[in-house]
């Protein structure tokens, strides 16, 4: 479970996150939506230590982020898993060497169990023996699995994604939705996704937090999400005149 | 003047973090090795070619000046070899490098910074600078003075061939290079050529690393740290030489 309690977050004198409360819980994926430049980006970038000017409290299963020292914060890194907006694969390696970077640095397993690892989660995400592949050589909806592969390659209790399927096709993006949703499960982990593809909160929105202009303003449940009367996360959530109707 | 203070504080802090010990050395290894091909050897072609010209034009405008028949011709090999130890060899090519490696090292690290690698790197718990640039300063420190002696030998080669063209002989010119050899100006080549690596290759990456925004920010970072390394080597060229020889 990670919670976060006031947090506060400005940019010289644009207050991007104000007052913001948020509890995200172990097996479920968390949700959280919110319009352009409402402060998803920002928030999840706290989450994962990116930023450190802020205020407020960070807590991942009870114990405070500010508080940890730094062998503590590495042992926590090495627990998070992160999907970047646009996969942020690094783009000298292949593919194997991008999931196996993790595993070389911070295991003392050898050559074959790496590989063994690195295969196990390349099947995982539908992508078996293109192990050798670089970046460059990938599709879109490619980057992104294989960066979920490279996430979740040291089985990670909290995995963060930004904006999983965008510029993704709709098929491709909910086989992504649904990949995250069955790891989430499968290994009971905290998972936090950012979106603002409505396809992905009705997949997959098992715990949906709004924020609005920086402010945490409702949360809920998919279902609760269909029928709320809160004004602006209806105008948010039915924004196209197909969605207005279907609601009605 | 405020903004330049901003940027040398950065710049100090970044290499705070840089000089850390690595991860895990097998991991640095592999990059070192990287970076070595990449730095060093893919300069070697153009090293080459312009000593060599650059010799022989030295050695054709020497003896050009020196046509008067009371100078003897030896002194085309002396002047055309100690200028090329004390100026062209060092400072020349470290500023040719500037603009092949340290443009090449501020796009490459500028575009892990706005495709997010480098938080990706954070996040996983890598000290980002020091896994990115370490390496590269130590591949730069190591092969900018090997690829500036090699620009020496092979700038008197060319000074040897210009000469021929313009009726010195084999034996004069080699007379002239051997004539009063000062060893301590290799020697002071080498020291200014070590500092020129450290420049290009700290200055470049920090471009490289707090470029902000998108392609473009990447394209200007890399303008920048050719730009900024030029001119420090120079500003430095010129401190080294009055501290070391004068
Ligand atoms: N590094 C930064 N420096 C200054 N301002 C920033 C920075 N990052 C974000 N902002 C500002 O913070 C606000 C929130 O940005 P953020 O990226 O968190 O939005 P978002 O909800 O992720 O939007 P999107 O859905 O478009 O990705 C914006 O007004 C943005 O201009
Ligand atoms: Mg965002």
């Amino acid at each position: 479970m990670i919670e976060i309690k006031n947090i506060d977050k400005s940019f010289g004198d644009n207050k991007v996150l104000k007052n913001v409360n948020m509890t995200f819980k172990k097996g479920q994926t968390n949700l959280i939506i919110g319009e352009s430049g409402s402060g998803k980006t920002t928030l999840i970038k706290i989450l994962i230590g990116l930023y450190k000017n802020y205020s407020g409290k960070v807590l991942f299963d009870g114990s405070n982020v500010s508080e940890m020292n730094k062998k503590e914060l590495k042992k926590l890194r090495q627990d998070i898993g992160m999907l970047f907006q646009g996969g942020a694969l690094y783009d000298y390696m292949s593919v194997e060497e991008n999931i196996m970077f993790p595993l070389s640095l911070f295991t003392e397993k050898s050559e074959r169990e790496m590989i063994e690892r690195v295969n196990f989660c390349l099947e995982r995400v539908n992508l078996k023996s293109k192990n050798n592949l670089m970046p460059s050589e990938l599709s879109g909806g490619m980057k992104k699995r294989v960066a979920i592969a490279r996430a979740i390659v040291m089985q990670p209790k909290y995995l963060f994604c930004d904006e999983p399927n965008s510029g993704l096709d709709p098929k491709t993006a909910i086989l992504i939705d649904d990949l995250i949703m069955e790891i989430t499960k499968e290994y009971n982990i905290t998972t936090i996704v950012n979106t603002h593809d409505m396809n992905s909160v009705m997949q997959i929105g098992d715990n949906i937090s709004f924020i609005h202009k920086g402010e945490m303003w409702w949360k809920g449940n998919k279902e609760e999400l269909i029928i709320s009367n809160n004004e602006e996360l209806t105008n948010f959530v039915f924004a196209s005149k197909l969605f207005k109707r279907l609601k009605k | 003047m405020q903004k330049l203070l901003k940027h040398i504080g950065q710049y100090f802090m970044m290499m705070r973090k840089v000089m850390s010990v690595p991860e895990k050395w097998s991991v640095f290894n592999k990059q070192l090795i990287l970076e070595l091909e990449k730095i060093g050897l893919n300069s070697i072609g153009i090293v080459l070619f312009i000593s060599f010209f650059v010799g022989g034009v030295v050695s054709i405008q020497t003896a050009l000046n020196l046509q008067n028949p009371l100078l003897p011709k030896y002194l085309i090999g002396l002047a055309s070899r100690d200028s090329l130890i004390l100026e062209f060899s060092p400072t020349m090519i470290s500023l040719i490098l500037a603009g092949k490696v340290g443009s090449s090292i501020a796009s490459e690290i500028g575009s892990m910074r706005v495709s997010e690698q480098i938080d990706a790197l954070e996040i996983m718990g890598v000290n980002s600078a020091s896994f990115l640039i370490l390496p590269k300063i130590i591949a730069s420190l190591f092969f900018f003075p090997l690829l500036v002696i090699l620009s020496m030998g092979i700038g008197m080669i060319g000074a040897w061939v210009g000469g021929l063209s313009v009726n010195v002989t084999t034996s004069d010119f080699m007379y002239g290079l051997r004539y009063e050899f000062i060893p301590f100006f290799v020697s002071y080549a080498i020291i200014k050529t070590l500092a020129f690596a450290f420049i290009v290759s700290s200055l470049s990456s920090y471009f490289g690393y707090y470029a902000k925004g998108g392609a473009v920010a990447v394209g200007k970072s890399s303008t920048e740290a050719v730009v900024y390394s030029s001119i420090v080597i120079l500003v430095f060229n010129f401190i080294l030489t009055k501290i070391i020889l004068a």
